[in-house]
């Protein structure tokens, strides 16, 4: 289940990609760990493995994944994709999601941040519900 | 009026220097909690690494000393790892290039603390410091030599040593005194007249030999630096003293290395590298014409080591790999980009950068100051604009990073050479 980079984000990042020193996030920013996707197909959950999001260790994520309606998706195809919109780099590994845990909830395996700030991961899901994308604002 | 002016005067002169430095410190909750990620303290203890399961053993730490002082461990008998990794220069050697049995393209990079990275050499190309060791044992510039010479010495020199760490070695009768998969042709065509059960034995061998190395330098790690002291002070609420004291150079410096210069995006953590690869636009080194495209080929090479995380030599299961597993193998990041070493001595270790190319300091600090473009790639670098003043200022902390090495103190020089008869 091979990640691919996104053209959209990567024309995000390259728009707001500045200088390192003055960089600042948005101060609008929503950073709650659970979303609704870019076009209201599904919500999902971000659950890292504590409380905080460390930077500089490789981390384990369970995404939880439901339809707009409320229903669990078990059965999905999921790239993640990310990066420091500020800086204009990606993430610095390349996280996959590996397998239902059931339930709605699957294993991301990989993820990791190596500075702080401002992140954005991004999930790209297909299912039989259709094709779209959560994001995720971080701030660590 | 004057009187006022006078009294505010003698005041401010008989301000002790320890009540100026805290009256500019006004370090905010994110700052303190920035200054607190990059202390020693948040280190905690070495990571395992599973791929390796002699690594915190002691015997096999002692046989590595042994090992890494060893000039045998060469073609020519006359290089060791210590050749280029001095013990008393923070294990490097003060060159543009390493020095071994011939010229190297890369800067000798220095050992403490590197069991806590994930990547080893400028571009990552091993995934452990045991892999790491391995490569510059069978370079033709380094030490030249070649496994089946290794497994030989062994034998012959550390055999009651190697067999109580590892078990019993293969039998060596009728091997050549040279066989390898090395660039020396013959010593090439020698080896695969070996058949492969013998030359997985005497690779296995040749990865022990890396086992016990990294056993050793896995426990040459950083200790508190000023820095650190300034840090557990201002975290404590504490009006510093004595070692905690920063000058307002320092004080400012820091400043500028969390905040406008940026520097702690790269160079973070307690160990001040983020671990990852970063273009940051240095020119092609001079000394050498060998291409250079850092972790663009560094993780190829690093996915098809055969002594990696995943190999046949590895202790780790696949699921311990996981560095390796989730690696970026392509995009044009990758690009002539290079590992930032820790700063931790960082005064002590000129030149800079992969292959030496800034002189000094003050060069790398116009190089990020300036950002010039990539030769190849895209640098991450914009140009930071930093005054004179600034720069003095940064060094002036980057100087508060200094601090002896944290080793058993036998470590930290040459073992004495004994026979294997005294020693057992």
């Amino acid at each position: 289940m091979p990640s691919t980079r996104s053209p959209i984000l990567l024309a995000v990042t390259l728009l707001l990609a500045g200088c390192m020193a003055a960089a600042q996030s948005p101060k609008e920013l929503d950073y709650s760990r659970t979303r609704s996707s870019a076009t209201g197909l599904y919500r999902g959950r971000i659950i890292p493995d504590g409380d905080s999001i460390p930077t500089g260790t490789l981390q384990r994520w369970t995404l939880h994944l439901e339809t707009a309606g409320g229903a669990p998706v078990d059965v999905a195809t999921v790239t993640v994709d990310g990066g420091m919109p500020q800086h204009g780099h990606g993430l610095p590994t390349k996280p996959q999601v590996t397998r239902s845990l059931g339930e709605g909830n699957h294993l991301v395996e990989g993820m990791k941040f190596n500075m702080g700030g401002w992140w954005v991961v991004k999930f790209r899901v297909s299912s039989t519900a259709g094709d779209d994308s959560l994001i995720f604002n971080l701030s660590l | 009026m004057l009187l006022a002016s006078v009294v505010a005067l003698i005041l401010i002169l008989s301000t002790p220097l320890h009540a100026v430095s805290r009256a500019n410190a006004r370090w905010s909750p994110k700052e303190r909690e920035l200054l607190r990620s990059l202390s020693i303290r948040r280190l905690g203890p070495l990571p395992r690494d599973p791929s390796n399961r002699f690594a915190d053993d002691s015997m096999a730490a002692g046989f590595g000393h042994l090992l890494f002082f060893d000039t045998r461990l060469s073609r020519t008998g006359t290089v060791s790892c210590a050749t280029c990794h001095l013990a008393d220069r923070n294990f490097q050697d003060g060159r543009a290039v390493g020095r071994g049995v011939g010229d190297g393209s890369r800067r000798t990079m220095p050992i403490a603390g590197t069991s806590r990275s994930a990547w080893f050499f400028w571009d990552g190309r091993a995934d452990s410091q045991w892999e790491q060791a391995l490569g510059p044992l069978e370079n033709p510039v380094e030490h030249g030599g070649d496994r089946t010479q290794y497994a030989l010495l062994i034998a012959g020199t550390y055999r009651a040593k190697y067999e109580s760490i590892f078990g019993r070695m293969p039998s060596l009768d009728g091997l050549p005194a040279h066989a390898g998969p090395v660039v020396d042709t013959l010593v090439a065509a020698a080896w695969m007249r070996i058949s492969a059960a013998r030359r997985d034995d005497i690779s296995r061998v040749y990865a022990n030999i890396g086992k016990a190395i990294a056993a050793y330098e896995r426990r040459i790690d950083f200790a508190p630096a000023r820095f650190d002291r300034y840090v557990d002070a201002e975290l404590a609420g504490d009006s510093p003293s004595g070692a905690s004291v920063f000058t307002p150079d320092e004080e400012t410096g820091l400043r500028l290395f969390i905040g406008k210069a940026s520097c702690v995006n790269c160079h973070n953590g307690p160990t001040f590298s983020d671990g990852h690869f970063h273009n940051t636009g240095v020119a092609p080194s001079t000394l050498t014409t060998t291409p250079d495209s850092g972790r663009a080929t560094g993780v190829s090479k690093a996915l098809s080591g055969e002594f990696s995380c995943t190999s046949r030599y590895s202790d780790a299961t696949t699921e311990d790999c996981a560095e390796l597993r989730f690696a970026i193998t392509e995009g044009s990041e990758l690009v002539r980009a290079y590992k930032p070493p820790s700063l931790r001595n960082v005064v002590d270790r000129a030149p800079y950068m992969h292959a030496g190319q800034l002189a000094s300091l003050p060069d790398v600090l116009e190089h990020y100051s300036t950002a010039p473009q990539a030769p190849f790639g895209h640098s991450e670098l914009k140009p930071l604009h930093l005054s004179q003043t600034e720069r003095r200022q940064i060094m002036a902390f980057l100087g508060t990073l200094t601090s002896p090495l944290s080793a058993p103190p036998e470590y930290l020089t040459a073992p004495r050479l004994r026979s294997e008869k005294q020693s057992q």
